[in-house]
């Protein structure tokens, strides 16, 4: 008995420490990071990088295996054209930039991930941005490294998600215009043009990041106030309703 | 009826006697007539989903006095000198050109029932075969004896975003250190639930800013308690120790008066003297509601909880501040909530689209401090009596500043959804 409840708080425990790592945690860390003794190289450490990436693992990979996720991939990213991933529902601030001529490299990286909605207004990214330029240099020394010289060969295959979380409601065909009607809760704050000004942009999301996200907010994985109040009296063919609908939206 | 017909059909009405009575608003003959009294935050919200819903199929009109619209949410962020007075006005351009809404701007005097037509002030009508009445609140100037309108050209209340904010925020920015500003709250039920409190909190914080730490702010309240009391108290005690100072009628034992002239706000108590004095009164739901029968002895509106449907008149809806909405409180975000139901139930009525079972919600934001924001928001279902609440949270004592700092960020955010959710972007 006892040894069973101990179990049982150490899981929660533990459930509640990766809460914090994931979602609070990490919107802070790149500021706690930035104490550590200042004898680094100039050179960017990609190890450290790895450990900033955390906060960006949420809706990017990178690597061989990447997909597009709630944002896109990170492979190849560099010399690559900004917003020209095919299957990716890029801001049109963001495509209108490539077509401008923004290419990714170390010094646009750079000054996009400073502030990014100052250095692509309107971008979906609903990142605030990361103050210190050591934290910059050594997460894209990390991107650097693990991002290849071409793209992933199938990014459009869709986000690997955890199965157990939201899998009933992965399984229904969400009704779109249900999820229209259920919509005008989400847009009072989420813009439907898709603008990300302090309220993230959850249009054209892949849908299994959509019904995932909002599971997390509901299972309390993910601590949001309003999110976990909101999502507390959506069964599973509203999430699915709801992912349907906005993932047919494009973003402006 | 052909576009040619209907043309001719319009010229004529055009061209005759009548123009005067009615015809200008008059539109093609077997439309359904949506007609929307109040562009805040839920007219406008109203209006906008009727028309973008519906399409051609409904003929929405949105009449409202004023040109331009000041958000009274977010009024007290000016007042603290976070946001320009110009950042909270919106236009109804949008409405018109990219939904095809019509927009009156004029004032609607009376609503006739019988023959199911609003009476404008210059006389002419506009009919409906459905109308959402969303007149926001009236000023009980006289719930605090001494004040009345004209009063309120010395103490102003800033209940009503526009001039009445602009002088409020004139007489702050005349304060000098070592002055105080006394603030008389309104009694339940009344606009934005936190709003008096945050404004206490954004004077604080404009006195603080110019080292004006001997300013007093006192509120002299006649509730027990209010909104988000502990989160404020926690605030004032850590930003602005012996700046304010509230006062609950067991205390001050009641409000006896204020005298404009002098300044002065009596109580059981004591007499308060404020350099400059906010009095925001009782209210009740928007004068021309009560015109048309559709309030009760409280002075609002009760409806419907399934369809905000007045309980008085099946073709009206009333929604926002103006109605009795059971446990909801009287926000620009409620009002928003409401109005998508009632545009919901009146687009399935008037055009047989489908109706979804009603849910609302609401939330809160208030400023503290800067990057020191704090909520409270719930989610609601009618019952059989009520719109009841089916979940809730608050902002919590101790949380740390970059919870705070996000949840303000957040509220900024929300601003820009929700004006864009009113007005069309």
């Amino acid at each position: 008995m006892g040894g069973a409840d101990t179990l049982r708080r150490a899981t929660r425990l533990s459930g509640r420490r990766v809460t914090l790592k994931r979602f609070v945690l990490l919107a802070v860390l790149p500021a706690l990071l930035s104490h550590a003794p200042p004898a680094r190289a100039q050179a960017g450490d990609p190890a450290r990088g790895e450990v900033l990436f955390r906060a960006c693992k949420g809706c990017h990979q990178v690597g061989a295996e990447a997909r597009n996720g709630v944002g896109p991939h990170l492979d190849g990213l560099f010399g690559r054209q900004a917003g020209v991933l095919e299957g990716f529902k890029y801001s049109g601030a963001m495509k209108t930039r490539g077509t401008d001529g923004l290419v990714w490299d170390a010094v646009t990286l750079d000054r996009y991930l400073e502030k990014p909605r100052a250095y692509v207004p309107g971008t979906r990214m609903s990142f605030l941005g990361m103050r210190e330029r050591q934290d910059r240099v050594d997460l894209i020394a990390y991107l650097k490294a693990l991002s290849r010289e071409a793209p992933a060969a199938d990014p459009q295959a869709g986000t690997q998600v955890r199965a157990e979380i939201g899998a009933a409601a992965m399984r229904l065909e969400g009704d779109p215009e249900y999820g229209e009607y259920l919509s005008s809760e989400c847009v009072t704050c989420h813009q439907i043009s898709g603008r990300a000004d302090g309220i993230p942009s959850i249009v054209g999301w892949p849908g299994q990041a959509f019904i995932r996200a909002l599971f997390e907010y509901k299972t309390n994985v993910r601590t949001h106030q309003v999110m976990q109040n909101m999502t507390t009296n959506l069964g599973n063919e509203e999430i699915a309703a709801l992912a349907a609908y906005f993932g047919t939206l494009d973003p402006q | 009826m052909s576009d040619i017909s209907r043309r001719t059909f319009a010229l004529m009405m055009g061209a005759g006697a009548t123009t005067l009575a009615m015809p200008h608003y008059a539109r093609a003959q077997g439309k359904p007539r949506a007609v929307v009294i109040g562009g805040g935050a839920g007219g406008a919200t109203a209006a906008r989903y009727m028309a973008k819903d519906a399409g051609e199929d409904l003929d929405v009109t949105l009449i409202e006095a004023n040109p331009r619209y000041t958000t009274c949410f977010f009024s007290n962020l000016y007042l603290g000198g976070y946001r320009s007075f110009e950042s909270l006005t919106h236009g109804y351009d949008t409405l018109a050109a990219n939904y095809g809404i019509t927009v009156v701007n004029g004032r609607a005097d009376a609503i006739d029932r019988e023959a199911r037509e609003v009476v404008m002030a210059d006389g002419s009508r506009v009919p409906y075969d459905r109308l959402i009445v969303a007149p926001g609140i009236d000023l009980i100037y006289d719930s605090v004896p001494g004040y009345s309108q004209e009063a309120a050209g010395i103490m102003p209340h800033a209940w009503k975003a526009g001039p009445q904010t602009k002088l409020l925020k004139a007489g702050l920015d005349a304060i000098e250190n070592g002055q105080q500003v006394v603030m008389v709250t309104p009694p339940n039920p009344y606009r934005c639930p936190p709003g008096p409190y945050e404004r206490a909190s954004m004077m604080a914080h404009l006195f603080k800013e110019k080292g004006y730490t001997d300013c007093r702010i006192v509120i002299i309240d006649p509730k027990p308690k209010f909104s988000k009391q502990a989160l404020f108290a926690e605030g004032w005690e850590t930003y602005y120790p012996g700046m304010i100072e509230w006062y609950g009628p067991d205390v001050h034992g009641g409000i006896t008066g204020v005298n404009p002239q002098t300044g002065e706000v009596e109580t059981d108590l004591d007499t308060f003297r404020g350099d400059l004095v906010n009095v925001i009164p009782a209210q009740k739901a928007g004068s021309i509601a009560a015109s048309a029968g559709l309030t009760n002895d409280s002075g609002f509106c009760p409806i419907d909880p399934a369809s905000m449907r007045s309980q008085v008149d099946g073709n009206i809806f009333v929604i926002g501040d103006a109605s009795i909405a059971g446990d909801m409180p009287k926000s620009g975000f409620s009002a928003n909530s409401q109005a998508k139901v009632a545009a919901m139930v009146i687009r399935g009525e008037l055009t047989g689209s489908k109706v979804f079972p009603a849910k609302y919600s609401n939330t809160c934001w208030s400023l503290i401090e800067t990057n020191d924001g704090v909520k409270v928001g719930a989610q609601y279902a009618p019952t059989g009596e009520k719109i009841a609440s089916t979940g809730s949270f608050i902002s919590q004592t101790g949380e740390d500043a970059a919870l705070r700092q996000a949840t303000y960020e957040e509220s900024v955010g929300w601003y820009k959804g929700i004006t864009a959710d009113i007005f069309g972007a």
